[in-house]
Formats: structure tokens, C-alpha cells, sequence
């Protein structure tokens, strides 16, 4: 069942002199109840844009537009009572890096209270209570909750952090590269606390971050995105085993791994400015398979063979000339 | 999987007759911790991060040696003595044979010249008022090389050409902004390459740049080194990269090399518990690639306090009484190379197991 729908998002940040960066063009991605979605892709793609607009905390200098429907309601409007009520109890956010996302003067366990008195999901003794399970949940001793965030690590931190979003019971987390500056091993650790919780809570997870092994591991389903729009979608197993946009196979291929024993290749040139129009498909510079067409006709994301979805030309062509191989 | 390909290639010989490239004997290096004026009035003693304590190791010219491990392990403390940053306690640094660690600061200038380091953030190792032109150019400035003008106009345009930003000319009047993160990393290596060094530390220096421009950074050190008589010393927390450019990976845990061997032993047939757990964690590309991760509980432990016997010993999944006691050494695991510092470890050949040791 799909619980989260996102439809034809868009992002406009205004610029000095007038002009735009259309950051986000045209997103549309479901996420079902449960299900764990990795969104991949590289600083500027606008995947934190992404999930910045359906939590609703653009800044003011941002315009949107588009739908988000959770369960069916709209969410997504400039009316600040729209997705407040949303906000924390329905979606959840991990920050990057969880020193800036904690308050550096408040107890952890303070901090873990304040969304459930803001949010009206419980106050008091109660809410302490509740912000001990949580700690609990999240590996950390419930005494610890007195403690400051700088007296944690940055794992400790980072599964506060965690706790601080399970506490108005979300049905999504959204989690910004939740492990980008982790040591493997706390990496690891958190990676599996993440798994888990979407597990037992039947939490519907959205895993941002550019690391495509952390989402192969953790994630069922990703969307790749470029440019501001998602270029390729579907299970991760045929992203890797047959990918359907070039860029996918590029990342992959740029992506070293501990016993592959292929070249790693880095992608020749720069992604598009997002600042002027695209014509054609705004990977075409970089691509090792454009062709005229790709020069015309910005691509469209379809369904592709052996399921979810890719914008690209080649998958137009006969079969043997497919987006994935070189 | 050339990286390693290469290391056989390289004639052993040439390593043998010549002093190694880099040296590094028995490094101790160790940060006092402030007690305080409490402390101070109590009289608690005084306390030492063992940051680095006792690491030994050498690089050929041509060669690339991965140090990994997690945050204070020591390894950017090791790169950091490598360069006389900071003063170790005691051990000996050679560079082509010269003993480093004593030298006063004037005679480090031309030690220097020899090493050189790149950082991890190229956003923030190159100044913004700076052009490409000036980048490069300084730190012949500082140690009054180069010759005249149009000598380092020439220097500037070669290091540029070997970092691959070409043609140079094209580059030479931007600003660090204008410049892409892979291309300003590309610059900060031609600043470090116009000094004619010996050998390239490179403390992560990919790991904040976007993926799909990490492997030319990476397949450019490579070339660099196999090209010349150039060593690099990578230090990385990512042993996938590691394991694909390096010739040889050292595994540090708590100041300490645990493991150590050529790339492709030291990722396929790991003989610590540390390293095995290590390897286990990293994420694979593939998803059917699964295997389950052997997660250590906790944080590494603080040097200030480090185990006694094994240090590794609180967090072993495989531990033994003995562990308690006993502080291993490294010894030659799978081959000579290959080393491990590990009660578990047999011996790779019996002979040369020290009598009266088990």
C-alpha cells in the first residue's frame, strides 16, 4: 500500500539578480508502508532538496511546487497548518551529521521530550518515561538521557538523534546521510539499528545519501537522481545487475569495491547548471552513449524491463543496445 | 587489479640495494592530557594519549601503502610525525636513508621539499584568494626554488599537465571556485608536485569529493607513483580503496599496526580479529553480496587508557585468557609479508617462530 506518494515536485531557489536554480524538476517517487527506499546521487542533486520539501522546511526563499500526499492527504502547501500537523508525528528526520541537529545546552532526554509536549503525543512524567524506551531502543542506557550531547561520541550522538525522531511514533523516517561522517564500524552499527527499527516498527525508511554500497545493504528500492531529477528507479538488485540508465552503471562503476577486481572509472566532466534551461537529457555530456537524439528530447522516466523505471533514449532502441552495457 | 600486480612487477632487487624510500622504526608519539587545576592540586598524575605506540614500517619508491583504521587509531598522528608536524617521543623516520627525527627546523627545509602532504578538504588547503598560478607557485616561493620567473612558469605548467588539468594554460588564472572539487584536489597535488618530492602523503584525500570524480583523484596518485621513483602514503578509512590502489594496506588499532601485507592478502585471507571485522562491515555494491556483518559493540577504546595485553583484547570476538596477558607482536602470518599481531596467528613458517613463545 502506498503511503507516501510524491508527485511531480518541484524546487525553485531564487538566486541574486532574478534568476533561479531549479534545484528539483519533476520528482515523483511512492514509498508503501514499510519499505525502505535508498535516494542516490551526488552533492547538488537535489536529493536533501527532496526530502527537505516533504517535511516541509525549505527556507522562504524557496518556491514548490507539486503534490505530496501522505496516506492519501495532501500535505504540501505554503500554509504552515498543513504540514505541521505532519510534521515529527507522521514524518520523521535524521540529520547529517547529529552535533548540529542536537542542542548543545539541553539534555539528550530533554531534547527527546520537547517534539512529544510540541507535538501533544505525551508531556510529563509520561514522556520521560517514554524518552527512556526510546534511548533504550536506540542502544543507549536510559540514565544516559541526562547526560549533554557533547559528553556522547558521534555514534551515541547520532543514535540520539535517532531517538529524538521515533519519539511521536512516525510512520517515515526520512535520514540524511545519517552515517556520512561515522567510522566504519559505528557506521555498521548504526546502519543495523536503522535496518532494524524499520523493521520491528514497520517504519517506511527514505535513505538519502551517495553512497550506493550503504544503500545496496540497507535498502530494497532506490532512486537515482541527476540534475534535479530521478534518472533511474527500481529494485537495487537489477540497478546493479542491469542497469537501465548510464549514469547508474557510471556510479557503480565509480564506486570501488573490497573484491571487485574491475577498473574503477571516474565520470568524465560536470553535471548540468541548474541555473539556465536543460535542453535534451542533462546527462548527455557526460554519457559514453549519446546520440543525436539525446541532443533534442530530454528523456522521460518509463517503465523498463525487468521492472521500475529509467530516462533514457537507448531504452527506446532494439534490445542488445540497452542503457546498461557499455 | 593492477594495484597489486604492480608490486611483483617492481624489482625487488632495485628495493633491496637502495635504502627504502621511507623508514619508520618503533614511532612513539604522545600528546600530554591538561589535568587541569583541579587535577594539578590533587596531584593526580600526569596522563599521555598513546596516540602512536610503537609503529614500524617502510615504503619503496613507486610503491603506495594504505594505513587504515577508525578515528584515533593514529594514523594521520603517523603522517603527521612523517612530516616533523609534531616531534615523536622516540622511534627513528628515515627518508631516503636520512634520519628525520632529530633534524632541527633548518635542516628539515629541504626534508621537507622531499614530503610532501595532501588534505583531505581541498575547499579548505588552498586559499580562495589564490590563483591556480599563485597555488602552485608558493611553495616554490617559500623554499626559494624554481629559479626565475619564467623557470617557475614552466615548473607551474608541468605540475599542472602531470595532474592532468589540461591544458594547463586554461587553468592557470582561476580562482579555488571556479574549480570543481575534484579539480581543486587536483591543484592542491600540483602545489605539492611542483616541489619534486619523494614522497606524497595523502591524509583521505577523497573522501569529500563526489563519487564519480573520487577515481580519477585516486587513479591519478596511482600514476604518479608508477611513473617514477614517487612513494605515497594514503592514509584512508575506506578499505575498498585501499584494497584497489594500494600495493600494501597496514591496519592500525590503537596506535598500533595490527595487520600488514600486500592489498589483495590483507583483504582476502585477513588474519586479525580486527581487520576480519573490519572487512566485514564495509558495504558491497552488490546487494546479493550480504554477507552478515561481525559488528564490534562499542567505540575503540581511549588511549589514554589502553588494555592491558592485547589491546584489541575488550572487543575480540575471538578472545583467549592468554589475550589478557599477552601483547602480541606482529609476525608473519600467510607470507613473509604478510604479518599479524595475533595469539591466533600460525606462524607461517614454523622455523621461524621464536622459541619459547606460544
Amino acid at each position: 500500500m502506498t503511503l507516501l506518494e510524491v508527485r511531480d515536485l518541484h524546487v525553485w531557489f531564487d538566486l541574486s539578480g532574478s534568476r533561479q536554480l531549479h534545484a528539483v524538476q519533476g520528482v515523483s517517487l511512492d514509498v508503501d508502508a514499510g519499505e525502505r527506499v535508498g535516494l542516490v546521487g551526488e552533492s547538488g542533486c537535489g536529493k536533501s532538496t527532496t526530502i527537505l520539501a516533504i517535511l516541509g522546511l525549505l527556507p522562504s526563499s524557496a518556491s514548490v511546487a507539486g503534490e505530496v500526499r501522505l496516506e492519501g492527504a495532501s500535505i504540501l502547501s505554503p500554509e504552515e497548518e498543513v504540514a505541521r500537523p505532519h510534521r515529527w508525528r507522521d514524518i520523521a528526520m535524521v540529520f547529517q551529521g547529529a552535533m548540529n541537529a542536537l542542542n548543545p545546552v539541553k539534555t539528550v532526554e530533554a531534547q527527546i521530550v520537547e517534539p512529544m509536549e510540541l507535538h501533544g503525543t505525551a508531556e510529563g512524567a509520561a514522556a520521560r518515561k517514554r524518552a527512556g524506551e526510546l534511548l533504550e531502543m536506540v542502544g543507549i542506557a536510559p540514565s544516559a538521557g541526562a547526560r549533554f550531547p557533547h559528553e556522547f561520541s558521534g555514534g551515541m550522538r547520532q543514535r540520539a538523534a535517532l531517538a529524538m525522531a521515533l519519539a511521536c511514533d512516525p510512520k517515515v523516517l526520512l535520514a540524511d546521510e545519517p552515517t556520512t561522517a561515522l567510522d566504519v564500524m559505528v557506521q555498521a552499527q548504526i546502519l543495523e539499528l536503522l535496518e532494524r527499527l524499520a523493521r520491528d516498527l514497520g517504519l517506511s525508511l527514505i535513505l538519502v545519501t551517495h553512497d550506493l554500497p550503504v544503500v545496496a545493504q540497507v535498502c530494497e528500492r532506490a532512486a537515482v537522481m541527476y540534475a534535479g531529477e530521478i534518472v533511474e528507479e527500481g529494485a537495487m538488485e537489477r540497478l546493479f545487475h542491469s542497469p537501465r540508465h548510464p549514469y547508474t552503471r557510471m556510479l557503480f562503476a565509480a564506486t570501488p569495491d573490497l573484491y571487485g577486481d574491475e577498473d574503477v572509472l571516474s565520470i568524465p566532466g560536470s553535471p548540468p547548471r541548474l541555473d539556465r534551461g536543460i535542453v535534451g537529457c542533462p546527462f548527455r555530456s557526460r554519457c559514453d552513449r549519446a546520440f543525436d537524439r539525446c541532443e533534442r528530447e530530454r528523456p522521460v522516466l518509463r517503465w523498463v524491463e525487468g521492472g521500475g523505471s529509467a530516462a533514457c533514449h537507448l531504452n527506446d532502441l532494439p534490445a542488445g543496445a540497452s542503457a546498461g552495457s557499455t | 587489479m593492477s594495484g597489486v600486480v604492480a608490486t611483483g612487477a617492481l624489482s625487488p632487487s632495485a628495493g633491496e640495494t637502495r635504502a627504502p624510500l621511507l623508514d619508520v622504526r618503533d614511532l612513539v608519539v604522545t600528546y600530554p592530557v591538561r589535568r587541569g587545576i583541579v587535577g594539578a592540586l590533587r596531584r593526580e598524575p600526569r596522563r599521555a594519549v598513546h596516540a602512536v605506540d610503537g609503529v614500524s614500517f617502510s615504503l619503496r619508491r613507486g610503491e603506495m601503502l594504505a594505513l587504515v583504521g577508525e578515528s584515533g587509531c593514529g594514523k594521520t598522528s603517523t603522517a603527521q610525525a612523517i612530516l616533523r608536524m609534531i616531534d615523536p617521543v622516540s622511534g627513528r623516520i628515515a627518508v631516503d636513508g636520512l634520519d628525520i627525527t632529530r633534524l632541527s627546523h633548518r635542516e628539515l627545509r629541504r626534508t621537507r621539499r622531499a614530503v610532501q602532504m595532501i588534505y583531505q578538504d581541498p575547499y579548505e588547503s588552498l586559499d580562495p584568494r589564490f590563483r591556480v598560478r599563485q597555488a602552485v607557485e608558493e611553495p616554490m616561493l617559500i623554499h626559494g626554488l624554481g629559479g626565475d620567473r619564467r623557470e617557475r612558469h614552466r615548473r607551474i605548467m608541468e605540475a599542472l599537465a602531470r595532474v592532468e588539468l589540461t591544458p594547463p594554460a586554461m587553468y592557470l588564472d582561476r580562482f579555488p571556485h571556479e574549480l570543481s572539487g575534484g579539480q581543486r584536489q587536483r591543484i592542491a597535488i600540483a602545489a605539492g608536485l611542483v616541489l619534486d618530492p619523494a614522497l606524497l602523503v595523502a591524509d583521505e584525500p577523497v573522501s569529500m569529493l563526489d563519487v564519480s570524480v573520487r577515481a580519477g583523484v585516486l587513479r591519478l596518485l596511482d600514476g604518479l607513483r608508477r611513473a617514477g621513483d614517487l612513494g605515497v602514503v594514503m592514509i584512508t578509512h575506506d578499505l575498498s580503496t585501499a584494497a584497489r590502489f594500494a600495493d600494501r594496506i597496514a591496519v592500525m588499532y590503537l596506535g598500533r599496526i595490527v595487520e600488514e601485507g600486500r592489498a589483495t592478502e590483507v583483504v582476502r585471507d585477513p588474519r586479525h580479529p580486527y581487520t576480519q571485522a573490519l572487512l566485514s562491515v564495509v558495504p558491497k555494491r552488490d546487494p546479493r553480496d550480504r554477507a552478515t556483518p561481525q559488528i564490534l559493540g562499542g567505540e575503540p577504546p581511549n588511549p589514554i587508557d589502553v588494555p592491558r595485553g592485547c589491546r584489541f583484547h575488550p572487543r575480540c570476538p575471538a578472545v583467549q585468557d592468554r589475550c589478557r596477558s599477552i601483547d602480541p607482536e606482529l609476525r608473519s602470518a600467510t607470507s613473509i609479508e604478510h604479518r599479524a599481531a595475533c595469539v591466533l596467528v600460525e606462524p607461517w613458517m614454523e622455523s621461524a617462530r621464536p622459541r619459547g613463545e606460544r
